[in-house]
Parts: structure tokens; sequence; C-alpha cells
């Protein structure tokens, strides 16, 4: 056993790991982290948006330091069948601004350096270390962790669970339960590599601007899913992501639909000629506000995808996870400063401060949503997006058709496909789990 | 058109890089002789198309090129049909840009 006791242990060092462990250390805890990869980031796959007023709360100088791709003027959804797309852009000057509001990043980049910040802060971080179990004491109580380096038990007055969304630990220890396959996404992504003029001329971009699209529709072939498009400097970061259960259910393959997405006539020309450079898959924490487990317990805290905080519908969750993780370290520093000891009880304070903060509000906002999206997914993704292009093309192809007839005719489609009462049923379930 | 025939997962994984832990694989397949629909299910949504069958009809793994996305952890260790790990510390794909 390290005789050396810690204030804290942190499990991870993604976002809601180096958030937490940086709040502690500039508290003046002592503090230790544990990453299982080579450095920090190399375990780490997000597309990746970074929402600059989290990161400021952890880093306020981050915009001089940290490596950015491009701060974000404009974002596209695009609604696809398979051969067109129908599209809702909305770009602004605006958003060139002396403190841009989000950039795209790379995550195996930006987490290096993030780490770097939060060694500075007085962090232990030990790399290349897999936690493999909690250690309990007297009640159950955790008290530290094995891990797979010889003598490996430590011992600290907390732990910080941020292990990510297939997080082994809480599970094993019965703390929370493994992630069921429809709460759970698979996303399956690419880097592909162009010179930058080029990807500034196909993305309509001056210098440091950036562009994300978000795509659903055929290309999840009628499961619960979602395309990405995101413009780095030099780089494109594509991919799709479906529920895992609808995965099971279908028997597609990640890689086919990661292609099919790739050559829909909207997507090739905008990586045409470029060099693939990294393949990536990672879940995704889906099932919002209803799958939220237990926070906190004697003597530990779950945070970030490893607690399912993840906004589905604004595809938001390293801003929920460095938030999450930055209020924890928050709560156990209360804890300690009142030299109490990091029982549920005194911890329970961690969600308390969640509760109020925009995380779980905006996860309760839409706690009905996900199951709606993952009971209604032939409607949604396939229905539709069919319906919602033919109209359009009925819409702009002129062929001397009379206009009555042509409105006339999308209607009718409509209820064709999924009648009056289809129509309005659909209509009212969505307003009542967006409101 | 089948798409997947046309896809190289092979290729795909070559442009990542791995430390290969030899000998300690993390992630294992119970031993059977009819595989269980969540077993064949992994043969489809496996992304690094580590699980194939063999010439006797059983599932088997191969992790050398497992990303780690934790797919087959979810469908598959609840029924017990896998046994599932993280690599040892510093082990398995190490990711350039994530």
């Amino acid at each position: 056993m390290i005789e050396e006791r810690f204030d804290a242990i942190v499990v991870g060092a993604g976002m809601a790991g180096n958030a937490a462990a940086l709040t502690m250390a500039k508290r003046g805890m002592k503090v230790l982290q544990l990453e299982r990869g080579e450095y920090p980031g190399s375990k780490n796959v997000q597309g990746a948006i970074l929402y600059a007023d989290m990161m400021e709360k952890l880093v306020p100088e981050f915009r001089e330091e940290a490596p950015l791709e491009r701060h974000l003027i404009e974002q596209r959804f695009w609604m696809m069948d398979d051969r067109s797309h129908v599209g809702m852009h909305y770009r602004s000057d605006d958003f060139n601004e002396e403190r841009p509001n989000r950039y795209t990043i790379i995550r195996a980049q930006f987490d290096k350096w993030f780490s770097s910040k939060v060694r500075e802060a007085g962090v232990t971080l030990l790399c290349e270390t897999t936690v493999t179990e909690l250690v309990r004491g007297e009640r159950e109580r955790i008290v530290g962790v094995r891990t797979d380096r010889r003598d490996g038990e430590i011992h600290a007055d907390v732990v910080v669970l941020a292990e990510g969304v297939n997080g082994l630990l809480g599970t094993r220890a019965g703390l929370r339960a493994r992630p069921r396959p429809d709460n759970v996404a698979l996303a399956v992504k690419e880097m592909h590599f162009l010179p930058r003029e080029t990807i500034e001329a196909r993305f309509n971009l001056r210098g440091d601007e950036g562009v994300v699209i978000e795509a659903a529709g055929t290309i999840s072939r009628g499961m619960t899913g979602m395309g990405f498009i995101y413009a780095n400097k030099e780089c494109i970061s594509l991919g799709i992501g479906c529920l895992v259960a609808d995965f099971q259910r279908t028997s597609q393959t990640p890689y086919g639909l990661l292609d099919q997405f790739k050559r829909h006539p909207s997507v090739a020309p905008l990586i045409a000629g470029s060099e693939v450079k990294e393949y990536s898959a990672h879940l995704i924490p889906e099932g919002g506000y209803k799958s939220i487990p237990q926070l906190y317990g004697e003597g530990w805290v779950v945070v970030g995808d490893a607690a399912q905080l993840n906004n589905a519908v604004h595809r938001e969750g390293s801003n929920l996870a460095m938030t999450s993780g930055r209020i924890a370290a928050e709560a156990i520093g209360l804890v300690k400063s009142r030299g109490e000891p990091m029982s549920a009880a005194n911890l329970s304070i961690y969600k308390k401060m969640l509760d109020d903060s925009f995380v779980i509000k905006d996860l309760k906002k839409y706690k009905d949503l996900p199951p709606l999206m993952h009971t209604q997914s032939q409607n949604f993704f396939l229905t539709y997006p069919q319906l919602i292009s033919k109209a359009m093309q009925n819409f702009v192809r002129v062929d001397g058709t009379p206009k009555a007839e042509k409105e006339k005719a999308t209607l009718k489609s409509f209820v064709r496909a999924r009648s009056w009462t289809g129509l309005f049923g659909d209509a009212c379930r969505f307003a009542r789990a967006w409101r | 058109m089948n798409v997947e025939s046309l896809v190289r997962v092979e290729d795909k994984l070559y442009y990542n890089r791995y430390l290969v832990d030899i000998g300690h694989p993390h992630v294992k397949v119970r031993a059977h002789t009819t595989p269980s629909p969540q077993l064949l299910a992994l043969l489809k949504a496996c992304p690094a198309r580590c699980y194939e069958l063999n010439d006797d009809g059983q599932v088997e793994i191969t992790v050398d090129g497992c990303i780690e996305c934790g797919t087959c952890r979810v469908i598959a260790e609840p029924t017990g049909d896998i046994e599932w790990s993280h690599p040892r510390g510093g082990y398995g794909v190490q990711f350039k840009f994530g």
C-alpha cells in the first residue's frame, strides 16, 4: 500500500476529472489523479465542441493558452433523406466576438493542455494506471482505490469517480447500474485531414471561423441517431451515432452507417480528397434525466459521463462534465472546510448544488424526449425526413403544376404516411416532451 | 447495394496507434457451444469488428484492434457472455486526436 494519504483521489483525466482535480487543488487540497491512458486524453473521444463559459470558470485564461481549433460562427441542422437535405443554418457575425462562445477542439490535444493546468495547480497525476477496485472501510465506506500497479492500494478521504461512460468501478461496487443498451449511443468518428484553405473554402469561412453540422434523418436507417461534421483548422471530424439497442435490434453496422454518411451527396464534396488519420468510437449517455444514478455516497461522488450527465437534445456533454466536476469539488471543499467527514449526508450538498445548476435543470426540461425519440424512431428519423424532403422539392421544383395542387399533394403525402390523428399525436407528443 | 462488404474495418484500424498487451486480453468470451443472440449481435455491432465466428460456429474475440468503446459490455456483459475490463494501465488504443 502507498503510505501517503490524500484528501481526494480523482479517477480519470477527462473533462469532469480535470475540472474536479483542478478545483480541489486550487482550494489547497492534496489531490491524486489516476488515468489509465499513456497521457491524459489518450482514451478520450468527443466531436468535439468546447463551451467557453464553463471552461472560463475553471481556467479564465484558456483562450490564450489552450490548443483551440475554430470559434463557431455557424450552426447547420440538416434533415436528410438519401439524396437531399433540408437545412436550417444559423450564421452570425456576432459570434466573431472578443471572447467567442464555442470552439471546436481536438480532445487528445486539449486534454493534454488541460491536464498541464491541473498539475500546475498541485495535483499529483499518475498515468498508465488502471484503477481496478474501490476499497471499502468500516460501515461500507469508500476509503480509497486499488490499482493495477504493484502495492497499488491508495487511501483518501473521498473518491471522485470521473471514470467516463464505461466506468467499471462504480458498477462493480454496486454504486450504480451498468448503462443499458437503450440509454447509450455508439458513435463512430473519423478525422479527415485537408489543407486549411480547402476547409475554409468548402465551409465558407475566414481565418479561424468555424462551423458545425448536426444531421439527422435516413442516414440512421430508422434508428435513433445523428451524424455530425465539425470543421477544425486542418481537419474535419465526421461521425455518426445511434442507440446501442437499435444496433442490436437491426444488425446494422456502425462502419456501414459511417460510410454511407460519407458518401451522401451533401457530405462527399466536403471531405473529397481528405486523408483519414484516425478512426475512433465512443459511447454517449442518452438516457437523460431519468437515467441519472445516485450521485454521492459514503466517501464518494460521481461526475460527468459516468453519471450519465449528457444533454442529448443539444448535443452537450463536456460542459455538463466539467460543471459537475467543478461543483462536486466545491461541495467537497465545503465539507472539508467545516472539518466534517465525507459522509453521504455531508456530500449530499453536491446534489443540491447540481440541482440548482443548468446541468440538472436542462436535463429535467427534456426528461421525456429521449424515450419519445427512442420509441418513435421510425417516424422521427425516417418517415418525417422523407416527407419533408419531398415537400421541399415539390415547393422549389417549377414544372407547370399549379401551386394549389402542389400544396394539396404535399398535405396528402403527410396524411397518407401518418394519418390526421398520427400527425396530431406526434405534434402533441413532441411539444409536450420539449416543453 | 451491400455497404458493409465495401468497408474494410481493418484498414480503418490501421490509422490508429495501439500498445498491445500481449497475453492479457481485456475482454474474454465465455466458452460456449452455441452463441447467444447477444454474442451474435456483437459480430455486427462492434465498430472494430473484433468479434468473429469461427469454423465451429462459435464467437471469438481478438482484442488487438479494440477501440474501447464498451458497446460489447453494454450488450453482452449482463448475460455473462463476456468478461469485460479496461486494458492494464498504459495499454490498448492511444488516441492521437480522440
